[in-house]
């Protein structure tokens, strides 16, 4: 079997900026695009991916199980609900991260690419420990996902840092819950300040905005990029043919400012 | 001083956004340059030995940090010589 898997990490630094939602909605549009992908969840201890896949009654073995003896990879890869061409290898919920060691990682990352899948993604775990260090072992790519925020961009720089020491050099970045009606409104960071800020070493990846889809289709445990209608779900379809080294333009969020009202705040300003 | 334009535009960096924006740009600046202080000692010697070659220092008095003003990030160092070397 061909060993041609791109790896890629899905990371953050801070906790709850869409790390899941990323790699369940990333891999879901690829896997629809007709290519063959795993999904890891590296976050050991607080499983979650299979939740945003509506996996998690089908789970028997996990990444654990595999590492320690107990199953074979093959046993503890489900396949998804909606296509043949995605796989979970599910973290283990009763363990910690110190259940995996960076040299186990690197062991499952190279079954995986054995099988012959072209993508894998690892979900990482928030923070810049164990968890962070065992996620990107493995990975020859990395996507940063940010909220335009103060703390999620500031947590994306260290991690931009700490992923460029082990070598995953200018990582794609993914800024999520964008409210285009709060930037519109100059009360949010806009992708362009983010970027800003971050530096050219980053490479714009997607724009995702904040969107109930989100929520309801977890609710479903069928991942945004399945419903034709979601914004959100095109925004990470859009992301999928950018993986592939499609130029896609980035969807249009941007709330117009009519000449109008902005003559009308310039006179509510001076008077 | 913003121009006539840019008030027009609605760009005003008393909104929060453009002040989330600057203290980004500040509190990256200073996350940057922090320096874990075992490398922080290591440079400190380096650059005692590189100027050892030409002045006699007082090392005692030796004093260098990283400093964080408005807007910029720098290396501070204060180094008494007693005498230059020939
Ligand atoms: N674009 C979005 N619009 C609305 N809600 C979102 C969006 N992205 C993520 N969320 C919600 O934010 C919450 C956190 O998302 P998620 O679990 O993907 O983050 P995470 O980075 O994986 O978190 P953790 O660090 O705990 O692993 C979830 O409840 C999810 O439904
Ligand atoms: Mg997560």
């Amino acid at each position: 079997m061909a060993e041609n898997a791109r790896v890629i990490v899905v990371t953050s630094g801070k906790g709850g900026v869409g790390k899941t939602t990323t790699t369940a909605n990333v891999g879901t549009a690829l896997a629809a695009l007709d290519k063959k992908i795993a999904l890891v969840d590296a976050d050991i201890g607080l499983r979650n991916l299979d939740l945003a896949l509506g996996l998690e009654n089908r789970i028997v073995y996990d990444m654990v199980d595999v590492v320690e003896g107990r199953a074979k990879l093959r046993q503890a890869l489900i396949r998804d609900k909606h296509t043949q061409n995605l796989a979970l290898l599910p973290a283990a919920q009763t363990r910690d991260k110190s259940a995996v060691s960076v040299a186990q990682m690197q062991q499952v990352v190279q079954e995986l690419k054995e099988e012959g899948f072209d993508f894998i993604f690892i979900d990482c775990p928030a923070g810049i420990e164990q968890g962070f260090k065992n996620a990107t072992a493995g990975a020859t790519e990395a996507i940063v996902v940010t909220n335009p925020e103060m703390a999620s961009v500031r947590d994306a720089d260290r991690i931009i840092g700490l992923l460029e020491a082990q070598g995953l050099h200018s990582p794609q970045l993914v800024v999520n819950r964008l409210r285009p009606e709060m930037v519109k409104n100059q009360e949010m960071l806009s992708v362009q300040d983010v970027q800003d800020v971050l530096g050219s070493g980053v490479k714009l990846l997607g724009i995702v905005p904040d969107d109930k889809d989100i929520i309801t289709s977890t609710n479903r445990g069928e991942p945004a990029a399945l419903v034709k209608e979601s914004m959100a779900g095109q925004a990470y379809r859009n992301i999928a043919h950018r993986l592939l080294g499609e130029e896609v333009p980035f969807l249009d969020l941007e709330v117009r400012t009519s000449f109008l009202e902005n003559l009308k705040k310039l006179f509510a300003v001076r008077r | 001083m913003k121009s006539f334009l840019e008030r027009l535009l609605g760009r005003t960096d008393a909104s929060t956004r453009g002040i989330a924006k600057d203290r980004l740009r500040l509190v990256l600046l200073q996350d940057r340059a922090s320096i874990p202080p075992e490398q922080m000692e290591n440079m400190r010697l380096e650059i005692l030995q590189v100027l050892q070659k030409y002045v006699e220092i007082e090392e005692d008095e030796l004093d260098m940090k990283i400093e964080r003003g408005d807007g910029a990030v720098a290396l501070v160092a204060n180094i008494p010589i007693r005498r230059v070397l020939s």
